[in-house]
């Protein structure tokens, strides 16, 4: 597979990196976001992934059009989960296939970071508290000097819709 | 707010009841010497701008018709209520409303009011008294009741079918005696009608900036805290909203959005647009929170 899917149940990165195999390919890179037991000082139980899919795919496929006219690579990929997710599961991953090592490593980052900040995807965090929130989301409620503040964190804050 | 008087009907606990509209299409236009409901605004007839508008603000819309009407190709479009009293005037079109969902409480809209704007139906919305018989505008030509643009409650059903029984048939009378919630236009104005052609020529002047942007069919999805805010995934509407901006200040007024539209983007038909960009007939719109991608 190539390209870019949202889906609904486990990724499994072994069968995906197969697709990016060439015989043209030195390199392969490959990064893996998972659902992780805290945020921000809160403790996480489990996450919902919700997305806009239509336009999410439309996206997606934009985004790995340009790591690879940008970059040079061969191939790339991207599958990001939507549902529920408990903490340690695969939520993103992103796979590039190159002649060379450092075309891969550069392509790989770039899908993560432009997939993080524009891809129609929304968190629900769930807490061990009870509590519960739309990463991104509660902030921008909350006023504008508490927003002020979170710009301050690099690529914490998603709010440049760029 | 005010009260013209009180029957004494009895302030009811429990809940407010679901808001249906009427649009009142059963008139005979006599000094107009045309259908007024078929009155041509722009591109939209009087009865589909009305119809349209207060579609906005009800749970279902229909229209009140006499029953020799209700093959009228206009009227046959929106789902009718048939008079079942002859010679009554307006008040015939609210006593079968009230006769077929007596659990509803009534938007009441003559179909003579081309100065009508949203501002002044969605005021008026807001401004309801459950508790009361009715609200309504009181004239800024004599403040007197304005019957055709209220908001009558169930609990006015008995009430005016017992002044109907003695004789009488003037609805403003009828609000005037009862335990009415009056309130002042936003608009002074918006509830001029309109008789004579003379009157609906001068309202067409009035009107040509409005009357350009025709209402316009929308659908909106709605997404993570936005679709818990609004309490729905998707809808379809009817709007005056000519952008993006305009629609997601509409919609604000109606749900309880905590984002401002800064930190918004905007999708129209599954591609990124601007907050400027024009709404067209059919569009699909989608308002896009702060996203989380990874």
């Amino acid at each position: 597979m190539a390209g870019f899917q949202f889906t609904g149940t486990p990724i499994a990165p072994g069968e995906l990196r197969v697709a990016l195999a060439d015989p043209a390919c030195g390199g392969y890179a490959a990064f893996e976001g998972w659902v992780r037991d805290s945020n921000e000082g809160q403790r996480v139980r489990g996450l919902e992934y919700e997305a806009f899919e239509a336009l999410g795919v439309r996206e997606g496929e934009r985004i790995i059009a340009e790591a690879i006219a940008r970059f040079g690579v061969a191939h790339a990929a991207c599958v990001h989960r939507i549902g529920a997710l408990a903490v340690g599961e695969l939520a993103v991953w992103v796979g590039v296939s190159a002649a060379h090592r450092d075309e891969a490593f550069r392509a790989c980052r770039y899908i993560i970071d432009e997939v993080k900040h524009r891809l129609p995807i929304w968190k629900k965090e769930h807490y061990l508290n009870g509590d519960s929130g739309w990463v991104n989301c509660e902030r921008c409620a909350a006023g504008p000097a508490r927003a002020a503040a979170e710009d301050a964190t690099p690529g914490q804050h998603v709010h440049e819709h760029a | 707010m005010s009260t013209a008087g009180g029957n004494g009907a009895a302030v009811g606990a429990g809940g407010t009841a679901p808001l249906f509209g009427l649009v009142l299409a059963g008139g005979r236009s006599t000094r107009m010497r045309t259908d007024k409901a078929a009155l041509l605004y722009g591109r939209r007839r009087q009865l589909e701008r009305a119809m349209a508008l207060i579609a906005l603000h009800v749970k279902r819309a229909y229209v009140s018709v006499r029953a020799d009407q209700s093959t009228d190709p206009l009227r046959a479009r929106f789902p009718q209520i048939l008079d079942t009293r002859e010679n009554l005037g307006p008040i015939a079109g609210l006593l079968a409303a009230q006769a077929r969902h007596p659990e509803a409480a009534w938007l009441v809209l003559a179909c003579d009011l081309p100065l009508l704007d949203e501002l002044t139906l969605a005021h008026l919305v807001r401004s309801r008294a459950p508790e009361r018989v009715a609200t309504a505008y009181r004239s800024s030509h004599d403040g007197l009741p304005e019957p055709l643009c209220a908001i009558w409650e169930p609990r006015s059903a008995a009430p005016l079918a017992a002044y109907v029984a003695s004789g009488r048939q003037c609805p403003r009378r009828f609000l005037l005696g009862a335990d009415t919630s009056l309130i002042d236009e936003p608009n002074p104005g918006a509830l001029d009608n309109i008789n004579t052609p003379e009157e609906y020529r001068s309202a067409m002047t009035a009107l040509v900036p409005e009357a350009t942007t025709d209402p316009r069919h929308i659908t909106v999805q709605y997404y993570a805290l936005l679709r818990e805010q609004a309490g729905r995934r998707d809808e379809a509407l009817v709007t005056h909203a000519r952008t993006a901006a305009e629609l997601y200040a509409e919609l604000a007024g109606r749900y309880p959005f905590s984002l401002p539209p800064e930190v918004l983007r905007v999708a129209i038909n599954t591609e990124f647009r601007e907050w400027t960009a024009p709404l067209t007939d059919g569009d699909a719109v989608v308002f896009i929170p702060p996203v989380a991608g990874g």
